[in-house]
């Protein structure tokens, strides 16, 4: 438990002076998500621990290098979590890296997502400078929502010093129910369910099985239960594993679609499973990149290729007049482009 | 017909946009001069209404070509006059982009145009079932535009979130003329999150055209418990122990005790008058579970000294229960001419210092003040009330509410939660924040609108503003932007 931050900004105004390109790296258990590049290894990991945490606020404020297994066990002892349920590959990950990625687990479309529960973030620009967006209250609209933008942007703006993040209770009790339906007979039933009072906080299809997951007080647990059909799951790690990635269907490279969630089933041939109600799909397919992409955007959908040794599809081009405002708060933030260079998208 | 620069300006707006729509006398432009801060009043060279996404985008190239500033204007129902007309600029009301595009009840969205009401979305899907969550107190008036603009919040943003968390796509023109499309109808999108910087940018960086908006389901019950307390802190600290049990309540409004007096006096809500302080908690969700959440808060509310504890039997009664609150600040508005309301936010646990701070600022400036918060979510709206037509009376009110607002950042808050910083805020934005930080925004400002056309003068204040202020206002002893010159 340290506070680094004079010693990285120190070292990130060096770098910047040098013209150093530096790769920021936490746990490096999200790696495959970033294109490499040429910068210098630059760890967040001794830059740890908790500054202030006071469950009746329902706020964590916390330095970036702290893990989030280890955040995880802290909020659990006072009976609360971060909501957007922060992927831990490999069983690893820091809560800079979650944020800076930007990724949510099984329950997003119901809880919410990393980005918003972001309140407040201490950043360290590319020039070296310390800066302070946001703050720990729920509500705070003074200036630009510079903190939440530091969400999903993969550090090319500014290194994460430390986030106020909103968490929630755990709740009392959670069940899975599965139901065998084809995949469109789920899109659609999962989808109607979410237009009802029920406490959903995951729904998941893979191998011809809905898997649907409730969360409340035993009495709103059951009244669920009777409501939705099924039997119950058993297996209480289903859902850790499945946004760990350590089901059995994540093996090698395998493309993520993420599009609007009431979406029938679409016509590429190949292995699915589909979580976030419908909202983000998985997919192994031999069919070719192009029909991919193709399908995907005329379903409205923005595609990923993960874990593929080519990186060409890992993340496709942005849009020419988007990338134009990219560039514009890269140069805002990172002007001499030392931070994370290229590792989302080329020259960003 | 208007003459000079107007007149050139008149003449190219003209061209794409009928001359009714063009508004131009100083009996026209009259309604526009000022929105809910009524206190700031400024007539604009020029009104137009445009009826298309072309129409808007004419008018944003002509003023840009020009060099007009523009002033985008929704319902004009902003609490801190973000659509304060400019002297010399043209204000773009959005008032007739008012339809309803389309409702997806399966992906539970709606495509609204930025004129449409924020209540008018939850009346248009009621018949699915569903609900559009943000629910600003002006939400029967305000425009779904300027709520994006403002990220305007309401009394259910602890359970349900802000604007920002209840959005999914916008459309953008920019100064450039560019339709930008923001965000998408997936949960994510590539890049940046430019959908949460463009949240609460307050017509800064670009003009909302189109509005994607996330619906839910209405929740099978809603109840509400009124309690009441003859202690302010003892209501904080029940707010604070409703939460640590592990109940998010929907819900938790606290009046004190000259609101609730005058909201009783004004529509007879019933409340208990002598009491200190009440807390209003909704409770929504399925049934069984509100029904152990409502065993849980009473016991809550009896261990935390609550002297008087109701549970509305009915729907009915929840209403009424709630008439008193959403009447707070007409009902104080009889107190005196007028009244300045406030929206600082804190973290929860200075409830009650917060207050009793605000207690002796306002026998400090001899003007009294009724208070209403969102409670459960830090959120206060101090009504400071005056006379406007007292000599030097709203000078008064302004500094006793700058005070406020210092005050918030003091113990760690915020100088606005939800009702922008606009123009009459962008003092506290000193105090607030840091040069570095100010210059950022600023950079993030020239990224968008490198002419600085759209909304000047609004919500981030000139670096040399903040040090002549600072000159002024000298904390503790440390001099504010130290490293700025001074003359």
């Amino acid at each position: 438990m340290s506070d680094r931050h004079k010693h990285l900004a120190d070292q990130i105004a060096g770098a910047c002076q040098q013209g150093k390109q530096l790769r920021i790296m936490g746990h490096n258990s999200k790696s495959f998500l970033c294109h490499g590049n040429e910068g210098e290894e630059f760890s967040t990991l001794e830059h740890t621990g908790i500054i202030s945490y006071e469950p009746s606020e329902l706020v964590v404020t916390v330095r970036s290098g702290t893990g989030i297994q280890e955040l995880q066990a802290t909020l659990a002892e006072q009976r609360q979590t971060l909501a957007f349920d922060p992927p831990c590959f490999d069983g690893q990950g820091t809560i800079g890296g979650a944020i800076a990625t930007g990724l949510s687990g099984p329950s997003r479309p119901w809880n919410g997502s990393a980005r918003d529960f972001v309140l407040g973030t201490r950043i360290i620009n590319g020039k070296g400078e310390v800066l302070t967006f946001g703050g720990q209250v729920m509500k705070n609209v003074a200036g630009y929502d510079v903190s939440r933008l530091m969400a999903g942007a993969y550090g090319t703006l500014g290194l994460i010093l430390d986030i106020s993040i909103k968490v929630l209770p755990l709740p009392e009790q959670t069940l899975t129910l599965v139901l065998e339906q084809s995949a469109d007979q789920s899109i659609e039933y999962i989808n109607r369910l979410s237009g009802q009072s029920l406490p959903l906080t995951g729904a998941c299809w893979m191998d011809n099985t809905l898997y649907i997951r409730i969360a409340g007080t035993e009495a709103g647990i059951q009244a669920a239960r009777n409501n939705i059909g099924g039997d119950v799951h058993e297996d209480v790690q289903f859902w850790n594993s499945l946004r760990d990635h350590q089901l059995d269907f994540f093996v090698n490279d395998y493309w993520r679609i993420s599009l609007s969630p009431a979406t029938c089933m679409l016509t590429v041939e190949g292995q699915w499973l589909i979580e976030w109600g419908g909202a983000q799909r998985w997919l192994h397919s031999a069919e070719p990149p192009e029909n991919i992409l193709r399908v995907a955007d005329q379903a409205g959908g923005n595609v990923q290729h993960w874990k593929h040794d080519d990186q060409k599809y890992l993340r496709p081009e942005l849009d020419p007049l988007i990338n134009k405002y990219h560039q514009r708060l890269k140069d805002t933030f990172d002007p001499d482009r030392i931070l994370n260079r290229g590792v989302m998208y080329r020259d960003l | 017909m208007p003459v000079g620069t107007s007149s050139t300006l008149y003449r190219q707006l003209a061209k794409a946009i009928p001359a009714e729509r063009l508004l131009v006398s100083a009996e026209a432009v009259a309604p526009y001069e000022c929105d809910g801060l009524s206190a700031y009043r400024q007539q604009p060279l020029l009104v137009a209404l445009p009826d298309t996404i072309d129409e808007a985008k004419h008018v944003i190239q002509v003023c840009a070509q020009l060099n007009v500033p523009v002033v985008a204007r929704g319902a004009g129902t902003s609490l801190s006059g973000g659509a304060l007309p400019h002297e010399s600029g043209v204000v773009l009301s959005l008032a007739r982009f008012n339809r309803i595009l389309s409702i997806d009840p399966l992906n539970r969205t709606a495509r609204v145009q930025p004129g449409v009401r924020n209540l008018a979305i939850t009346e248009a899907v009621s018949t699915h079932g569903l609900y559009y969550a943000p629910d600003p107190s002006s939400q029967i008036a305000c425009s779904i535009g300027g709520n994006v603009a403002e990220n305007a919040g309401g009394i259910h943003c602890l359970k349900y979130g802000l604007t920002v968390h209840n959005i999914l796509e916008l459309k953008v023109l920019t100064m450039d003329g560019e339709l930008l499309t923001i965000g998408s109808q997936a949960l994510d999108s590539p890049g940046y999150d430019l959908l949460a910087l463009m949240s609460g940018s307050e017509g800064m960086l670009g003009v909302i055209v189109e509005i994607t908006v996330r619906l839910l389901p209405v929740p099978e019950v809603t109840r509400v418990l009124l309690s009441a307390f003859d202690d302010v802190e003892k209501a904080g600290k029940a707010v604070a122990a409703i939460i640590s049990s592990g109940i998010i309540p929907s819900g938790l409004e606290m009046m004190d005790g000259p609101s609730i007096k005058a909201a009783d006096d004004f529509i007879k809500a019933g409340y208990p008058k002598d009491a200190k302080a009440i807390l209003l908690c909704d409770l929504d969700g399925t049934s069984n579970d509100v029904a152990s959440q409502i065993v849980k808060v009473e016991q809550i509310l009896k261990e935390n000294g609550a002297t008087e504890i109701r549970l509305a039997e009915n729907e009915q009664q929840r209403l009424a229960f709630w008439a008193g609150r959403k009447a707070a600040f007409p009902a104080v508005g009889r107190l005196a001419p007028d009244y300045y309301c406030m929206d600082g936010s804190i973290p929860r646990k200075h409830l009650g210092s917060v207050l009793k701070r605000i207690y002796e600022y306002s026998a400090e400036y001899e003007l009294d003040v009724a208070n209403v918060f969102h409670a459960g979510d830090g959120n206060l709206h101090p009504l400071i009330l005056y006379d406007s037509n007292k000599p030097g009376e709203l000078e008064k009110a302004e500094s006793f509410g700058g005070r406020i607002l210092e005050l918030c950042v003091e113990v760690g808050g915020s100088i606005t939660g939800e009702h922008g910083v606009g123009i009459e805020k962008i003092d506290q934005m000193c105090v607030q924040f840091q040069t570095l930080e100010l210059e950022h925004f600023h950079a993030i400002k020239n990224a968008f609108d490198p002419q600085r056309l759209l909304n000047p003068g609004k919500a981030v204040p000139e670096l040399h503003r903040c040090a002549e202020l600072g000159a002024m206002h000298v904390h503790n002893g440390q001099l504010p932007h130290p490293e700025l010159e001074r003359f």
